[in-house]
């Protein structure tokens, strides 16, 4: 049990629930989900609670984010896409916090099931649905009819647009999720194989048994790097989409 | 830091070298001309290091995406087809037309991430061409 890698990601009911047949028991999952609202929403307001003309140290960490994820926005979907400033921070500092979360050993890894990731994937493609027709009527559709196409071309190119319209959900949680799951079963794997080289071989493991670790270590790192930037894709991604929806001329 | 600083003093020093060249010797010319040459050698290092560093992280987030977005375009191809199929009855064929038709999905979604097709917006004067041009310089 102690190196089975996938025993990580098990689902445990803290609080049993049950609501009109429906599960609605509180989970390890949830917990963690809990855990990161309640950081980076107590972060943001704490640390921007002095309001300084001049910030301190934590009002210049939140100020440093706020701005990072408006000039994303502003760059890729420009000053009209402001209005899903909120979505996109919130989305932003959900996955970041929650990715760093599960990099403590024990922590549960929230981006680790796929429903969640697609949930968000869902969220995005809806919004940018809903906005896109809402603001263009059936002018949305002008997305999957690229300008300068020679007419005969025309139903392939529709056909290639629409079905790369539908791999973006996919791809978007597909990606995040995929990339937490593997990049944490790694770990676990080969941090086992210390534990197993010092159980089978003794004395000797202990030296051989340093090579894993090693390389436990550099994953770690490793792993840090792509908390940070599956956040970062998932929201450059995101506003790459916004941007279609409020500009759908393509 | 520190050696970024040190530079501009450096290079200063080989330019006023290189003003009064007029009363030196061959082997005074070629001993300066060496140490110039170095100079030029460590500082382009540096910016060649400096700029391989930011593009490993950008290149890094860019494989994360083209690798996910070809794969799965593909994956969404069958499935539509293979959906296709099973309600009108066409077997095998709306799964192989739409898997092709995946294909080229995959390789506009790709070339799209890596900003080689301008999605056609630059087709387009305005404001939405000008944001596009700037996230491809990125």
């Amino acid at each position: 049990m102690a190196n089975d890698p996938i025993h990580q990601f098990q689902i445990t009911k803290l609080i049993p629930l049950e609501v009109g047949g429906v599960d609605l028991s509180f989970t390890n999952s949830a917990l963690f989900m809990t855990l990161t609202v309640a950081l980076s929403a107590g972060f943001l307001i704490l640390s921007t609670n002095g309001r300084g003309l001049i910030p301190g140290r934590l009002q210049s960490i939140s100020e440093m984010c706020f701005e990072f994820v408006a000039n994303l926005l502003r760059d890729s979907a420009g000053s009209e896409g402001m209005k899903f400033f909120p979505m996109v921070f919130s989305l932003f500092l959900f996955i970041l916090v929650s990715n760093l979360f599960g990099m403590f050993p024990y922590f549960f890894t929230v981006m680790t099931h796929i429903i969640v990731t697609a949930a968000f994937a869902v969220m995005v493609i809806g919004t940018v649905i809903v906005y896109g027709l809402m603001k263009n009527g059936f002018g949305f559709f002008k997305l999957f009819v690229p300008q300068g196409v020679p007419g005969a071309l025309i139903p392939v190119i529709v056909f290639i647009e629409v079905l790369s319209f539908i791999s973006r959900p996919i791809s978007l949680s597909v990606r995040l999720f995929a990339n937490m799951l593997a990049g944490h079963i790694t770990l676990k794997v080969f941090a086992g194989f210390a534990v197993s080289m010092i159980a089978t071989m003794g004395a000797a493991g202990y030296a051989v048994a340093l090579l894993p670790i090693a390389f436990t270590v550099a994953l770690t790192a490793l792993e840090f790097l792509v908390a940070f930037l599956q956040a970062y894709v998932f929201a450059i991604l995101t506003c790459m989409y916004l941007n279609d929806a409020i500009h759908p001329s393509h | 830091m520190a050696k970024k600083s040190q530079q501009p003093t450096g290079n200063d020093g080989a330019n006023s070298d290189t003003n009064n060249t007029g009363n030196l010797s061959e082997e005074q010319l070629g001993s300066r001309l060496d140490s110039l040459e170095r100079q030029l050698k460590s500082r382009r290092k540096d910016e060649v290091d400096s700029e391989r560093r930011q593009g490993d992280s950008a290149g890094f987030s860019a494989a994360l995406r083209l690798s996910t977005d070809f794969v799965v375009a593909i994956l969404v191809g069958a499935g539509v087809g293979w959906a296709i199929d099973r309600f009108v009855g066409t077997a095998p064929w709306a799964m192989i037309v739409f898997l092709l038709l995946g294909f080229g999905a995959g390789v506009l979604n790709v070339m799209r991430s890596a900003g080689l097709v301008a999605e056609n917006r630059a087709l387009r004067p305005g404001p939405t061409a000008d944001t596009k041009e700037r996230k491809i310089d990125n």
